[in-house]
């Protein structure tokens, strides 16, 4: 056991960096899960209701098939998301703490203590499969305290720690294959892709009749499902997933003696000899290209997903009042069909002001790093340097809404009928989130110009945001609560009517807010 | 001709630390100037001021006759840099780093970027992930070195690199004939290059002038064998820790003083004498150590 000497002092050390962000995930995924159970138990009371919302093609490409209409059973479908999120939290944890520590040669300095050759993967792999057991542990108290029955709500501890074990073992897997930890993030998030969109192709073809259903099966996505936590409980699910964890953490510990310390198995490959990059933006873009495309990538699959669900979700909430009143909650306007689009763009806008604050703290990336360092000690002024990587938080954003937009205006329109009419519809309705996404890309800019070392602090923006959007379309909310997202203020659409003013005001402040952030950054100290 | 870097008085304190204290700092057009001191003495925090990235709380910096606050970018197409840890854009090649920062800057010698690659032995198409600290190092020395600028800023720049490849640097550095500001801890090096140097300490210039300048403010050791007895030497001016043994005598001398000593000796009679000038070290070490500023 000599190669896992220093485990437990490793375990310390994520535990001491991770102490705020670990809690908080755990706590954040139980919370929202539980109290899905009351929520969604007011919405629909009774088993019709729930059968006709989960038999919505598109909630089935989305969350896959409803196994029964208990409340538990409609509950763990509805949450069907929330495990692959927590596959992904998971995989990005056990990177973190692996290729990252390599990558950054923190690793090789702990090595050269008494650390055993696989005491780092070990630490890394202890501690995020006993945070998915204190999730599904707490997952399950927290719903067997709802009334729900006690073997499924072990059972749906499992769906989520599963996944999270799973997805843990396919982390440290790519941590092995590359010297990259960006590339290795994106081999483990690509399987994890890969998983979902087998598990929704599977399912969609299954619900009608389509030749594909098998495709379902390979998907450990689909096998954590599938348990069917307070219908059958296949327990021999979660076992399998177990074993599939186990052979994948072996394959981890074997390709990690085949290799060197801070070597992957896959080769690094050969740059040009010349460069061609010459100015801040091209430095920009090419430090920015790859999050712009899986954004873009991500917000148009997100919109074909929205639009294609569309008419279906019009045709349900048709006869159901609650739902209409969720949905008007959440967009308000008329037409129910329009209202439930106003309320995805809402939701895809929020999302999209994640991606203009990520962008914007590139900034603080490149400082803290010293990169910037050099290439300010270059003719490039601190203005153009911060307008190179703004370019990309504030139209980046753009792009992928645009095609959010886009994919949504073509889904719904070819399921109507009318492309015409619906692409420009939805186009503008994407595109008239932007003020409020870049309200809270300014304020980022803000806080990295006069409080450097808070930037993280900019992440509040978005988060406040989401949340008093979850809450409000959930319960009433004060009105002054809502009005502090500027999302709020934003109009309708589609469907709406669109006031100039509040338009104008959260632009006047996105350009007063970012401009005085510049001016912070010219008067202080770098890097700071 | 005007000074290239002249600064009174700066003073920079990060929260109750004082980084300077009042630092004064003339770097002659044209000269090798060597920065030394212990670490964190402020040479870093001096460079970046004349940089630009940081203000100094007071006193006067002036960069190539310009404010090298207010006129940064102006004084930067004129002037490179290379920072003593040198952190690149994993995803770039090395050859891609060095033509970005060579094109920001107004241009890049494409003949001399050849050139100092081959000199400095640095494969180009490696992507910066896979460099070592010193080859990240000659990344940014060929990037600056192969600019046409008139005044380079080196931050301990060969703090990496073996030492073929500092003899390769000093070559060049020798070569280049612009004014250099080079902040470093290698005493040979200093030596091989340096014009002259500024000692700073604590945020202060403690010694500033040329080399054989300095050594005047360090003592030679002296081993004599006398022929007559020692009287009066241990009470002259200048003579430190004399120790006598049978006839043979050992001491230090201030410079100042040696003459002096020399004839008192003659005037004993000497038999052998053995006279060892001070080493940079011995000078470094006395001017590092804080008693050395009053």
């Amino acid at each position: 056991m000599k190669s896992l000497a220093g485990t437990g002092g490793l375990i310390r050390l994520i535990l001491r960096r991770d102490r705020i962000i670990l809690p908080l995930w755990i706590v954040l995924l139980v919370a929202i899960s539980v109290s899905y159970v009351k929520e969604y138990g007011d919405l629909f009371p009774t088993p019709d209701s729930r059968i006709k919302y989960a038999s919505n093609a598109g909630f089935i490409t989305l969350y896959g098939e409803l196994s029964g209409p208990s409340l538990g059973e409609f509950v763990t479908w509805r949450l069907g998301f929330v495990p692959v999120m927590v596959g992904l939290i998971s995989l990005l944890t056990v990177i973190r703490h692996t290729r990252v520590e390599e990558e950054t040669g923190r690793r090789e300095l702990l090595g050269a203590t008494v650390i055993g050759r696989h005491a780092q993967l070990a630490a890394a792999l202890i501690t995020v499969f006993g945070a998915n057991l204190t999730l599904g542990v707490l997952l399950a108290l927290g719903m067997h305290s709802q009334d729900l029955p006690l073997a499924g709500s072990v059972a749906i501890g499992i769906v989520y720690a599963g996944t999270g074990w799973f997805f843990a073992a396919v982390g440290a897997v790519a941590a092995q294959l590359t010297a990259s930890a960006g590339t290795a993030r994106g081999i483990a998030i690509g399987v994890l892709g890969g998983a979902y969109v087998l598990r929704a192709a599977g399912d969609t073809s299954a619900h009608t009749d389509g030749p594909l259903a098998w495709l379902s099966y390979l998907s450990p996505i689909a096998w954590a499902q599938r348990i069917h936590p307070y219908a059958e409980n296949r327990w021999w699910l979660g076992a399998l997933m177990l074993v599939a964890t186990i052979a994948l953490t072996t394959t981890a510990v074997v390709l990690a003696t085949r290799r060197d310390i801070g070597a992957g198995l896959l080769p690094d490959k050969l740059g040009p000899a010349d460069g061609t990059l010459g100015s801040p933006l091209a430095l920009a873009w090419r430090l920015h290209r790859g999050l712009l495309a899986a954004w873009t990538v991500g917000f148009a699959l997100l919109g074909l997903l929205f639009g294609g669900v569309a008419k279906g979700v019009g045709d349900m909430m048709k006869d159901d009042p609650t739902i209409q009143e969720m949905f008007q909650r959440m967009g308000g306007s008329a037409g129910l069909i329009d209202s439930f689009l106003a309320g995805v763009m809402t939701l895809v806008g929020l999302i999209a002001s994640a991606y203009a604050v990520q962008a914007t703290l590139r900034l603080r990336v490149e400082e803290s790093s010293g990169r910037a360092e050099p290439v300010l000690a270059t003719a490039t002024s601190r203005w153009q340097w911060a307008a190179s990587h703004l370019v990309f938080s504030l139209l980046g954003p753009a792009v992928a809404l645009l095609a959010a937009g886009v994919a949504e205006g073509l889904a719904y329109g070819v399921a109507i009928g009318d492309v015409g009419g619906q692409l420009p519809r939805l186009i503008g309705a994407a595109l008239a989130q932007l003020p409020a996404v870049w309200v809270l890309a300014a304020i980022a800019i803000a806080i990295f110009g006069f409080f450097p070392q808070a930037s993280m602090i900019s992440w509040a923006g978005p988060a406040v945001c989401i949340l008093i959007g979850l809450v409000s379309a959930g319960v009433a909310t004060a009105g002054w609560i809502r009005n502090i997202s500027p999302f709020t203020h934003l109009p309708s659409l589609p469907g709406g009517t669109v006031s100039a003013g509040p338009l104008i005001t959260l632009l006047a402040i996105a350009v007063v807010v970012g401009f005085a952030g510049l001016v912070g950054l010219r008067r202080r100290d770098l890097p700071a | 001709m005007p000074a290239a870097i002249s600064t009174e008085g700066l003073v920079k304190s990060f929260g109750q630390t004082f980084a300077l204290d009042g630092l004064d700092l003339t770097v002659r057009t044209g000269e090798v100037h060597g920065f030394l001191g212990p670490n964190g003495a402020g040479k870093t925090t001096t460079i970046r001021i004349l940089l630009g990235m940081t203000r100094a709380d007071e006193g006067t910096a002036r960069v190539l006759d310009g404010d090298p606050w207010s006129d940064a970018t102006d004084l930067h197409r004129r002037l490179a840099y290379v920072p003593g840890d040198v952190t690149l854009w994993p995803n770039l090649s090395g050859g891609e780093a060095i033509d970005l920062l060579g094109r920001m800057r107004g241009g890049i010698d494409k003949k001399r970027k050849a050139e100092l690659l081959e000199r400095f032995d640095l494969d180009p198409r490696k992507k910066a992930r896979a460099y070592s600290k010193g080859n990240r190092q000659k990344v940014a020395l060929v990037a600056a070195l192969a600019s046409d600028v008139e005044l380079l800023l080196l931050d301990e720049p060969t703090s990496g690199l073996d030492p073929l490849m500092e003899e390769v640097f000093r070559e060049v550095v020798k070569e280049t004939g612009r004014t250099v500001l080079l902040s470093s801890h290698i005493l040979s090096e200093v030596e091989a290059l340096c014009d002259r140097v500024t000692i700073i300490r604590a945020g202060r210039a403690v010694e500033s002038g040329t080399l054989s300048e300095l050594r005047h403010l360090t003592r030679t050791s002296i081993q004599a064998e006398l022929v007559g007895p020692m009287n009066g030497l241990a009470q002259l001016a200048g003579v430190h820790d004399l120790k006598e043994t049978e006839g043979r005598v050992q001491f230090d001398v201030d410079t100042d003083e040696i003459n002096t000593v020399l004839r008192r000796l003659t005037e004993i009679g000497v038999r052998s004498l053995v006279s060892q000038p001070p080493s940079l070290e011995e000078l470094f070490l006395r001017l590092y150590e804080p008693e050395a500023v009053q």
